[in-house]
C-alpha cells in the first residue's frame, strides 16, 4: 500500500443531545427540538448566537415519565444511607473533574465567558458537589436531635426528605447555578425532576451523562431541556410532586407556579437574589426535608433510679 | 378454514375422536407470525384522545377482572378487593364498577359477601390453577367446591402437557367435564399462551376451547413469564369472529397478566373494535385480567377528569 494518501480534512462528530429520564437517554416524547446558540454579549441581546446544537424541547409527557421515573428512585434513594449518599456525590464531583474540558468549553459558549472565568465557574461547581456530599451525613445532626421534654420521654427530631421536587434551574448560570440547586436536593434524599435553563441547556444535558457514571441510581436526577413555563405548569400541578424549586423562574411565572403548586401544598421555594460564586447555607436542603418527631417512653425514672 | 354451508355439521364431526380433531385443528391455516406482530404493532399505533379516551378508560374499568392470586391472600385483602371493584374511586361515585374480582376457590364465599348487591361478578380459577397437573376428579372437585360457593365465572386451566404432546382429544374432554360442571357459571379457558411456543398452537388451542364449550378463551395464568401480547390477543380475536361466522356462536376473550397501564389497555380495545368488532366492545364479551392495571386507569381518569396529573398517593395500595 502506498504511505501516499491525500490528506483529507476530518468531518467532525457532532453530539446529539439528549433529555436524561430514569438513567436513560430518550429523545423528547413529541420529537421536537430547539436551536441553542452561543451567547455572546451583544448578539445574545439580538438572540442570534452561532449555533451550537439542537436540544430536545420537551413537552408535558416528557415531564410525566420523568416524574413516574423520579418516584420510582425515591425509594430507593431515600432509604440508602446518608454515608452512602455522599461517596456517590463525591464520585459526581470525580467524574466531572474528569469532564472538565468539556464543561469549561460549553459553560464558555453558553453564557459567553473567557475561557478561564468558565474554568473557575466548573471548579466551584464541582467544589459545591464536594461541598455538599460531606453535609449528607451531617443534616440530620444539625436540623435534628434529642428535644427536651417535661415527661418521661426521648423526644427526637430528625428531618426526612420531601419527596420528588421539581427544579427549576437559574436560567442565567447554566452550570454553577445548576449544580447549586441540584446537589442540595439530592443530597438530603429527595429526587428530582430539573428543568435545565432554557437558552443554554447543553451543559445540563452533559451533566446527565456524568450522572449516569457516576452510580447514582437512574431516576435519581431527571433533566429536561425546554420551554422552562411549558414544562414547568403540568410539574407544578402534578399531584405527585411534593416540592417545587422556583430558581428559573421569573415573577409572573413564579407566581403562577405558585398558585398551581398549592393544589395539593407542596413546597414552594420561592426565586430569590442568589450569588452563586459565595458558599450557600443549608437552607436549600433543609427547604426539601420534613421533620419528623417520635416520642418514645422511658419507663419510670424514680423505679429504677436511672438517669434517664 | 372450512367454509362450506354445512360447516356447523362439518364441526360435530371433528371431535368424533383424536384423530379427526388432530386432522381438523392441524387443517387450520398457518399463523403468518411477522404479519400477525405487525398488523398488532400498526393498531397499536392509533391515537385515542379526549372523549374517545374517557369513554375507552371507562370502558376498560368496565371490562376489568380484578385479580388476587396470591399463596398469602387473606379474606382481609379479599374484601379490600372487593370494596375497590364495587367503588373504584371513592372520590368520583360516576366510575363504573368492575366486571369481577377474580380469587381462589377458597376466597369465593368471601369474595361473594364483599360485592353483594352491586352487580359485581365473582370469577375463581379452579382446576389446579395454575399448573393443571391434578387429576381430572381433582380438577372437577375444585370447580365444584368454588360453584357451589357462588362463583359466577371458572376460569380453568387446560391441560398443557396432554395438548403439546397431540393428545387434543383428551384437553377437549376435560373441558367439556368442566363446562357441565359449572352449571350456570361461564367458562373461561385458559390456555397459557407463553407455554404453548407456537402462534398456530394458539390458534389451534382457541379452536380446541370454543369446541369444546368454553363461554371465554383467556390468555395465560399471569404466572408465567410471556402474558398477554397484542399479537396473541389479536390472534385469539381472530378465532373468536371466524368461530362466531362459522357457527353463530360468540365467544369472549381475556387478556390477562402483564397489562399494566391505560395506554395498553387501550391498544387492546383498538384489536378489539378492529379484529372482533363492536359486538365484542362489552364486559360480556371481552375482559382483562389484571390487578395493578385499575390504579393507572383510574389515574389516567382522575387526570382527565382535573387537568392535572395524578400519583399513586390518589389510589389505594393493594
Amino acid at each position: 500500500m502506498s504511505e501516499k494518501t491525500e490528506k483529507t480534512e476530518r468531518l467532525s462528530v457532532f453530539k446529539t443531545y439528549k433529555l436524561y429520564i430514569g438513567g436513560k437517554f430518550p429523545r423528547s416524547e413529541s420529537g421536537r427540538v430547539y436551536e441553542v446558540t452561543t451567547a455572546t454579549s451583544a448578539a445574545d441581546a439580538a438572540g442570534k448566537g452561532k449555533w451550537l446544537a439542537n436540544a430536545p424541547l420537551s413537552s408535558r409527557k416528557d415531564a410525566r415519565d420523568a416524574v413516574v421515573a423520579a418516584r420510582k428512585a425515591f425509594g430507593g434513594w431515600s432509604g440508602a444511607t446518608a454515608y452512602n449518599r455522599g461517596q456517590i456525590l463525591y464520585r459526581i464531583a470525580e467524574m466531572l473533574e474528569g469532564r472538565r474540558e468539556q464543561f469549561v468549553r460549553e459553560v464558555a459558549d453558553a453564557e459567553g465567558l473567557s475561557k478561564s472565568k468558565a474554568a473557575a465557574q466548573v471548579d466551584a461547581a464541582i467544589d459545591r458537589w464536594v461541598w455538599y456530599a460531606g453535609w449528607t451525613d451531617k443534616i440530620a445532626q444539625v436540623v435534628g436531635g434529642g428535644n427536651p421534654v417535661a415527661g418521661p420521654f426521648f423526644n427526637l427530631s430528625s428531618p426526612e426528605p420531601t419527596g420528588v421536587v421539581a427544579v427549576l434551574a437559574p436560567q442565567e448560570s447554566s452550570f454553577l447555578g445548576l449544580v447549586s440547586v441540584v446537589a442540595p436536593v439530592i443530597a438530603t434524599g429527595n429526587t428530582a425532576v430539573v428543568i435545565a435553563s432554557e437558552k443554554s441547556p447543553l451543559p445540563a444535558l452533559s451533566l446527565g451523562e456524568v450522572l449516569a457514571t457516576s452510580d447514582l441510581p437512574g431516576g435519581v436526577v431527571n433533566i429536561l431541556s425546554g420551554r422552562t413555563a411549558e414544562i414547568a405548569a403540568p410539574l407544578a400541578a402534578h399531584q405527585d410532586v411534593n416540592a417545587i424549586d422556583l430558581a428559573g423562574a421569573d415573577d409572573v411565572l413564579a407566581k403562577e407556579l405558585e398558585i398551581a403548586a398549592a393544589d395539593n401544598l407542596k413546597r414552594v421555594l420561592r426565586p430569590q437574589p442568589v450569588d452563586y460564586a459565595t458558599t450557600p447555607g443549608t437552607e436549600r436542603m433543609t427547604a426539601f426535608l420534613e421533620t419528623k418527631t417520635v416520642w418514645h417512653p422511658t419507663g419510670s425514672l424514680g423505679a429504677s433510679g436511672s438517669s434517664y | 378454514m372450512p367454509t362450506t354451508a354445512s360447516a356447523a355439521h362439518s364441526l360435530a364431526d371433528v371431535t368424533a375422536s383424536n384423530s379427526t380433531l388432530s386432522r381438523f385443528l392441524h387443517g387450520l391455516p398457518g399463523v403468518d407470525a411477522v404479519g400477525l406482530e405487525a398488523r398488532a404493532a400498526s393498531l397499536g399505533t392509533r391515537s385515542i384522545k379526549t372523549t374517545a379516551k374517557a369513554y375507552a378508560i371507562d370502558l376498560a374499568i368496565s371490562m376489568v377482572d380484578l385479580t388476587t392470586l396470591e399463596g398469602a391472600d387473606t379474606p382481609g385483602k379479599v374484601r379490600a378487593l372487593g370494596a375497590k371493584a364495587v367503588r373504584p374511586d371513592p372520590t368520583d361515585r360516576t366510575t363504573p364498577t368492575t366486571a369481577a374480582v377474580c380469587v381462589y376457590p377458597d376466597m369465593v364465599a368471601v369474595a361473594k359477601e364483599a360485592v353483594a348487591g352491586s352487580g359485581v361478578k365473582v370469577a375463581s380459577v379452579a382446576t389446579a390453577f395454575p399448573a393443571g397437573r391434578a387429576a381430572l376428579e381433582v380438577k372437577l372437585a375444585d370447580v365444584r367446591d368454588a360453584v357451589s360457593a357462588g362463583a359466577d365465572e371458572i376460569d380453568m386451566v387446560i391441560d398443557r402437557g396432554a395438548f403439546l404432546a397431540g393428545h387434543y382429544l383428551k384437553v377437549y374432554d376435560e373441558i367439556v367435564a368442566v363446562k357441565e360442571t359449572c352449571g350456570a357459571a361461564r367458562l373461561k379457558v385458559i390456555f397459557e399462551t407463553g407455554e404453548l411456543s407456537t402462534y398456530d398452537n394458539i390458534r389451534r388451542a382457541s379452536w380446541l376451547g370454543m369446541l369444546a364449550g368454553a363461554d371465554f378463551i383467556k390468555t395465560s395464568t399471569g404466572k408465567v413469564a410471556v402474558n398477554a401480547t397484542p399479537a396473541n390477543t389479536l390472534l385469539m380475536l381472530e378465532a373468536v369472529r371466524d368461530f362466531r361466522a362459522q357457527t353463530g356462536v360468540q365467544v369472549g376473550v381475556k387478556p390477562a397478566g402483564g397489562i399494566r397501564t391505560s395506554k395498553d389497555a387501550i391498544k387492546f380495545l383498538v384489536l378489539v373494535n378492529e379484529t372482533a368488532g363492536e359486538d365484542w366492545l362489552d364486559n360480556h364479551w371481552f375482559r382483562f385480567g389484571a390487578s395493578s392495571l385499575l390504579n393507572d386507569l383510574l389515574m389516567q381518569r382522575q387526570k382527565l377528569a382535573t387537568g392535572r396529573y395524578s400519583g399513586p398517593d390518589y389510589v389505594t395500595v393493594d
